[in-house]
């Protein structure tokens, strides 16, 4: 039955494509939730903007998953017919908007990442990465400087800016650790060059992410201990209210043309 | 803000508006002249063009929402980006437009309080709600069909900065009626419960699009003034027809039923439609539409949970100037 969920066969390549298209789709959707809801009409524009860069880089990403699959599957398939088992995006990109600074801290911890991690991946011996990886990095160099500034101005603001800024850090610290994580398939393209390990990565963003908190008069936690699971499928009861919202349509009206 | 360096003081003063200033005013505007920010306007033109160009633009912001209600929904990734590139062009309108009012001496804190506090009117099209996908198909066929009529002759409105406005915010409507009609299409060309839904969006769409444009002539209030200053250059029913007369052929086309049993087509080929239920307009206006109190509760949430954002914006602008201050002191 055209509802079920599609099954993908998750080589080391569709499955680094899928991970990284659902990072983007995620927290491009999470971003569009702003839209008609910002603090100010400047943030419904810089938000959107932001979340169509997003999906922009999910849309390609899955694309090329699909070609790399081989299969049947398309950027809509892999989008709107996986369960939240079957999603491979990080914990921190799923998490609720929250205030305004909940989803400043979110877009800065990732932004940061993406930054540096879409900047090594430009030397991916998969040709069609590098380009995604060009395209991604201009726009996630924006992103962070949207998102630091943002950090800069609600960190030395008011009080309650300030309060509000330190619990988002306080609250979404623990997903920062699975950006770096790699298992075993992600090693192999690491070793043949298509992927980078983002490991060694950590050292710049933590400095990136220093000087903008400590700028901000801002705190980062001393607790290091990490969630993680969003790359394996195990996901926060979050995702499945999100996918259940985005497949709404797909679900209920299987197999059409939109 | 740049509006202080606009002689508006001069202007608020009435009685300085004598005979010849007025003479002189109306004789540029018959020789279709663009009046710009700095020179010389009757208090009234100000006036109504802060209100129009003020409701615009609440109408603009109000618009995202029933639209933002389909953006986590939306079928397709494509779907998806395109109606959010959409809905954050809306925005981008009611930014210009809130741009063009200030012009006049008005601030857009101002404006958008009188909106919030209910003081100030929006399009009442936006007080409906969007049921299905085939809702954001319609808005974009007739609603944005009906904006596009109404706004296109604005291009030409005497007052500068609103004509310049309304010269961009046209050719981004007309990309959005065409992305709105092929949804249509595509539905149209879709299953039986595809076609159904389209159908039954351009049934619940037709008329309150109909009243987009306005009381009848015979009972329009603004009219005569506004045309006489060439703000207005065609009468609400004039654009009236001629969206319908644009539209109904597009109907047929997607093989939709205009929800008008009583429309015909008169020997100038005119489709001359039933009379329109004016009382639900009137409760419309009255903030009686089944979305009045939903959109008014949705932007006022949206003003008092970014409050705290605003004010620390403000705060850091005002330690920021300080530090530079006292750097410069030292």
């Amino acid at each position: 039955m055209a509802t079920a969920n599609i099954e993908v066969s998750e080589t080391p390549l569709v499955l680094y494509a899928l991970r990284r298209a659902d990072d983007a789709l995620i927290l491009g959707h999470r971003l569009s939730e702003w839209c008609g809801h910002a603090p100010m009409l400047e943030e419904d524009m810089a938000l959107s903007n932001i979340a169509l860069d997003l999906i922009g880089q999910a849309r390609e990403l899955y694309s090329y998953a699909a070609k790399a699959e081989g299969g049947d599957n398309d950027e809509d398939k892999l989008a709107y017919l996986r369960d939240v088992r079957q999603y491979r995006n990080l914990l921190l990109v799923e998490q609720p908007n929250g205030d305004f600074a909940q989803t400043l801290v979110r877009q800065f911890f990732y932004s940061a990442f993406a930054d540096l991690y879409w900047r090594a991946m430009m030397t991916s011996r998969d040709t069609t990465l590098a380009a995604i990886a060009a395209k991604s990095e201009k726009e996630s160099a924006y992103h962070l400087r949207h998102a630091s500034e943002w950090l800069i101005r609600l960190g030395d603001g008011t009080d309650e800016s300030h309060a509000r800024a330190q619990a988002a850090i306080d609250h979404l610290w623990a997903f920062t650790g699975e950006m770096f994580a790699v298992d075993d398939g992600a090693r192999g393209l690491i070793h043949a060059g298509i992927a980078v390990d983002p490991g060694p990565l950590r050292g710049r963003w933590l400095q990136t992410i220093t000087d903008v908190v400590s700028e901000a008069t801002l705190v980062l936690p001393q607790n290091d201990w990490m969630q993680q699971g969003g790359r394996a499928g195990r996901h926060s009861e979050h995702l499945g209210h999100l996918l259940s919202e985005l497949q709404s349509i797909q679900r209920t009206f299987p197999g059409l043309t939109w | 803000m740049y509006t202080q360096a606009l002689n508006t003081a001069e202007t608020d003063d009435r009685g300085l508006e004598d005979a010849a200033k007025a003479a002189q005013f109306q004789a540029r505007i018959d020789a279709e002249e663009r009046i710009e920010p700095n020179d010389w306007m009757p208090a009234a033109y100000r006036k109504t063009l802060t209100r129009q160009i003020s409701q615009h633009a609440h109408s603009e912001i109000v618009g995202m929402l029933p639209e933002g209600n389909w953006i986590t929904r939306a079928p397709t990734l494509r779907r998806k980006a395109a109606l959010l590139a959409k809905v954050q062009d809306e925005c981008g309108h009611g930014l210009y437009l809130y741009a063009a009012a200030e012009t006049l001496g008005a601030s857009r804190e101002e404006l958008v309080d009188a909106m919030l506090a209910g003081k100030a009117k929006y399009s009442s099209i936006f007080n409906y709600p969007t049921l299905t996908w085939a809702d954001i198909g319609t808005i974009g066929w007739l609603v944005d069909g009906a904006a596009i009529m109404n706004q296109i002759p604005l291009c030409r409105c005497s007052y500068g900065p609103y004509a310049r406005a309304m010269i961009r915010v046209c050719k981004e409507e007309s990309f959005h009626q065409r992305q709105g009609y092929e949804i249509m299409l595509t539905l149209c060309r879709g299953s039986d419960e595809q076609k159904a839904m389209a159908q039954d969006a351009l049934n619940r769409w037709w008329w309150p699009v109909l009243m987009m444009f306005g009381p009848p002539d015979a009972t329009s209030q603004h009219s005569d003034t506004s045309t006489r200053w060439k703000i207005k250059r065609f009468s609400n029913d004039e654009l009236r027809q001629k969206f319908v007369d644009a539209t109904v052929p597009q109907a047929q086309y997607l093989g939709l039923t205009i929800p008008d049993p009583g429309m015909i087509q008169d020997a100038e080929g005119h489709w001359r439609y039933s009379e329109i239920d004016w009382a639900e307009f009137k409760q419309v206006l009255a903030g009686n539409g089944p979305c009045n109190r939903d959109r008014m509760a949705a932007r006022r949430k949206a003003h008092e949970d970014g409050a705290w954002v605003r004010e620390a914006a403000a705060a850091y602008a005002a330690k920021r100037t300080q530090r530079q201050t006292a750097q410069a002191a030292e």
